[in-house]
């Protein structure tokens, strides 16, 4: 069974909630929408307060080559748009709206029936995912039009769809491919359409037999798709390791997938073009995890953006008494949060409730040189000298020892016996690095 | 035997002056020609290397001297903060140019958000360091411009001018800051500034770099500046600027006359060094707060001197 090649850990994989089918979230009183949801620039809101809005309507726009739009999760008034703590710690721009109702956008096609047939062009499609606000739903939010405009002098030849779902705890991409697994495929082939490819790879590792089988089953009547089941490995979602994985072909050093000839798209994304281009329905809402070894009822929730966090944990149970860290995302890549008063965004892929005796940290102690975290690297880098380098605040070393080319999956930190902040240390080596060079191309 | 020895010995010296010949040539031709000045305005700086001059060490700063002094008969702009005056007027004396007289510095910290008046809501257990704890996290508090409390600064001080207090968890500077700016450099906030010692070493400062409306920033901290703008209002010498709900003196225009520390609903402005007030407390409606805030103003937990 294939694999990446370099590196990789073995987390437990604690799918809690791999058996429980998605459930409709309740509407929350009030949406809290922040207008930062993906990578790149923030969008400018375009409504004002005291204006109603319907379900699906746009209520902030991407100016930016590298930004995206925005649409109304709710129905009901905007009260204002003012700060609000969102999951970064920070305060920073979104529009609040009280909830009244549920009266959607009328040109959305809520029927359940499922729609094979593609009609848009190349173009239209690319203009609908971009009008639609889709984001990359792996947990990157990258805008996906952009990623679908391939550059200049480059060709795609391979579409390549994520429904790896490395990090422990979440199911959330597990259960869309189980039950809405055709409405994914069409999306795929839209996005086939888009790139103008013949072919595409859908990763599965093999955690997921169910889901694997399912998709297996529904392939043969897509041309061109075809399931890869893949031997478990964190951090097989990472899109490097996938290209590797399934693909056999590596992206060099500071470049991008495209290099290679491969677009990577993770399947929500799949199923969200799906409902944008055949059902003109835009991204609110997403499939969230909730768990956590001590959460009552963990489970997969479609929920809309701008429910506050502390709502689904109450859904699931309520918080348990010995909490210790609230993550959003998953063990590895995400992040503990100050406040579970902050709404869920579109990158929103789980919630995970740490006990106490789980979240504590060990208190480091010295690097004993194991080179551990250099057998683990995904990405073939030394995390032990980039961090001593770090600390050492030797800025150009840290960009010489590639530190930039890190994906920050944590398998370093999560390796290293002596419980050396490494991961820390390379995040912030690549901060300052990040400064100089924006300085460096400023003179 | 003999003739060997002689042999050898006039072999060797053969040798040793031909090496001695190339090396002159080689001694000249690599010759590194420096201003004789610069050895002895080295001489005259205190070798502490701590950079605050903005140059790599005392020696790359005595070239900096002479290289001004030689190119444009000045050494303006060029300052010692360790040395201070002193220093600089030998230098001056040294290279015969005249030295501005600069108003000595000290570092001050623009946070009171202690223990106390900020009181931690989470607890962070990532690596303990500042600019971790910046990176990673926005604040124990909630406010996340205040201080982190982990002691970067501390760490950059060359001078032993500056401590954590474990009661507050803030720091505070000692009378033996030199300014050389470390401290300042180190800080990922930029709550450390370098201001005038002022006149009998009184100073007055807004000890809050919060830039988030007003109400925000007392929910997280009792002693934030709420950019209301009284002390705007009320300053004779038009040494107060607000911006992004925050309060800032301009250190060469204010006057030391105290108004602001008053005029201050939440106690953000601390005033150093200054002897107990004389005149009874008046409030306008007797409330015990008034009298409170005064108190804790003139008791300011850091920047206390030693």
């Amino acid at each position: 069974m294939k694999t990446f090649k370099i590196g990789g850990v073995h987390p437990p994989e604690n799918k809690l909630s791999t058996d429980r089918p998605i459930e409709m979230m309740e509407l929350p009183a009030q949406a809290i929408i922040p207008l930062s949801q993906s990578l790149g620039a923030p969008s400018k809101a375009i409504v004002e307060k005291g204006e109603v809005v319907k379900v699906g309507q746009l209520i902030a726009k991407g100016e930016a080559f590298i930004s995206s739009n925005i649409h109304s999760p709710v129905s009901g008034k905007v009260l204002k748009i003012d700060e609000a703590l969102d999951q970064s710690g920070y305060r920073r721009p979104a529009i609040f709206i009280n909830v009244d109702g549920d009266e959607w956008m009328p040109e959305i096609d809520r029927t359940k029936d499922i729609k094979k047939e593609i009609s848009a062009s190349k173009e239209e499609i690319i203009k609908k995912i971009q009008e639609s606000g889709i984001v990359g739903l792996g947990g990157a939010t990258f805008p996906s039009h952009v990623k679908l405009m391939v550059p200049q002098g480059k060709k795609a030849e391979v579409l390549i769809i994520n429904g790896v779902e490395c990090e422990p705890y979440l199911t959330a991409d597990h259960r869309l491919m189980l039950e809405h697994g055709e409405e994914m495929l069409i999306g795929i082939q839209i996005l086939m359409k888009a790139l103008e490819v013949k072919k595409a790879i859908i990763g599965i590792e093999n955690n997921k037999k169910d889901a694997f089988e399912h998709l297996q089953k529904l392939a043969p009547h897509f041309e061109g798709i075809s399931v890869e089941p893949l031997k478990v490995q964190y951090p097989q979602g990472g899109e490097k390791q996938l290209i590797d994985a399934v693909y056999n072909r590596q992206v060099p050093s500071g470049k991008l997938p495209i290099e290679v000839g491969a677009v990577v798209h993770n399947v929500g994304t799949a199923f969200a073009v799906y409902e944008a281009v055949q059902k003109n329905k835009p991204l609110f809402e997403r499939v969230v995890t909730i768990t956590g070894k001590n959460v009552k009822h963990p489970g997969n929730y479609m929920v809309r953006v701008g429910t506050s966090i502390n709502s689904l944990i109450e859904k699931a149970g309520g918080l348990p008494e010995d909490t210790g860290k609230i993550v959003s995302g998953g063990p590895m890549m995400g992040k503990a949060l100050n406040s579970a008063d902050v709404p869920v965004v579109k990158g929103t892929s789980g919630v995970l409730l740490f006990k106490e005796d789980e979240a504590k940290r060990v208190e480091p102690t010295n690097c004993i040189r194991c080179a551990k975290c250099v057998t683990v690297c995904p990405m073939g880098l030394e995390p032990v000298l980039i961090a001593q380098y770090a600390e050492a605040e030797m800025w150009e070393n840290v960009e010489a020892e590639r530190a930039l080319d890190c994906i920050e999956c944590g398998s370093c930190q999560y390796t290293c016996p002596a419980a050396r902040p490494l991961l820390d240390y390379i995040r912030l080596g690549k901060f300052r690095v990040g400064q100089i060079i924006r300085n460096r191309s400023k003179k | 035997m003999n003739d060997i020895l002689i042999y050898a010995v006039i072999f060797l010296s053969i040798v040793g002056a031909a090496a001695a010949i190339i090396l002159y040539f080689i001694a000249q031709k690599f010759k590194v020609i420096e201003d004789p000045k610069i050895d002895i305005v080295e001489a005259a700086l205190p070798a502490a290397n701590c950079g605050g001059c903005g140059y790599p060490g005392c020696r790359g700063f005595s070239e900096a001297l002479v290289k001004s002094s030689n190119e444009k008969q000045s050494i303006e702009g060029l300052n010692c903060p360790v040395g201070g005056n002193e220093v600089m007027a030998k230098v001056a004396e040294i290279l015969g140019l005249v030295a501005e007289e600069k108003e000595p510095q000290i570092a001050v910290i623009r946070c009171s958000g202690s223990k106390a008046n900020a009181p931690a809501k989470i607890k962070y257990d990532g690596p303990a360091t500042c600019a971790f704890a910046h990176n990673l996290s926005s604040g124990e508090s909630g406010c996340p411009y205040g201080c982190l409390g982990l002691g970067d600064c501390v760490a950059a001080c060359d001078f032993d001018a500056i401590y954590m207090d474990q009661e507050t968890g803030l720091p505070v500077v000692k009378d033996n800051c030199v300014a050389c700016g470390a401290c300042v450099v180190a800080c990922p906030r930029d709550i450390i500034e370098l201001r005038n010692r002022g006149k009998k070493d009184r100073r007055i400062f807004v000890s809050c770099v919060n830039e988030e409306k007003g109400g925000v920033a007392r929910k997280n901290c009792s002693v934030a500046c709420i950019g209301c703008g009284k002390c705007f209002k009320v300053c004779p010498f038009d040494a107060i600027t607000m911006e992004n709900n925050l309060a800032y003196i301009d250190y060469e225009k204010c006057k030391l006359c105290r108004k602001c520390v008053v005029e201050c609903p939440t106690g953000a402005i601390h005033e150093l060094n200054f002897p107990p007030r004389k005149e009874k407390i008046v409030t306008e409606d007797g409330s015990p707060e008034k009298v409170k805030a005064k108190a804790s103003k003139d008791n300011s937990d850091n920047n206390k001197e030693e």
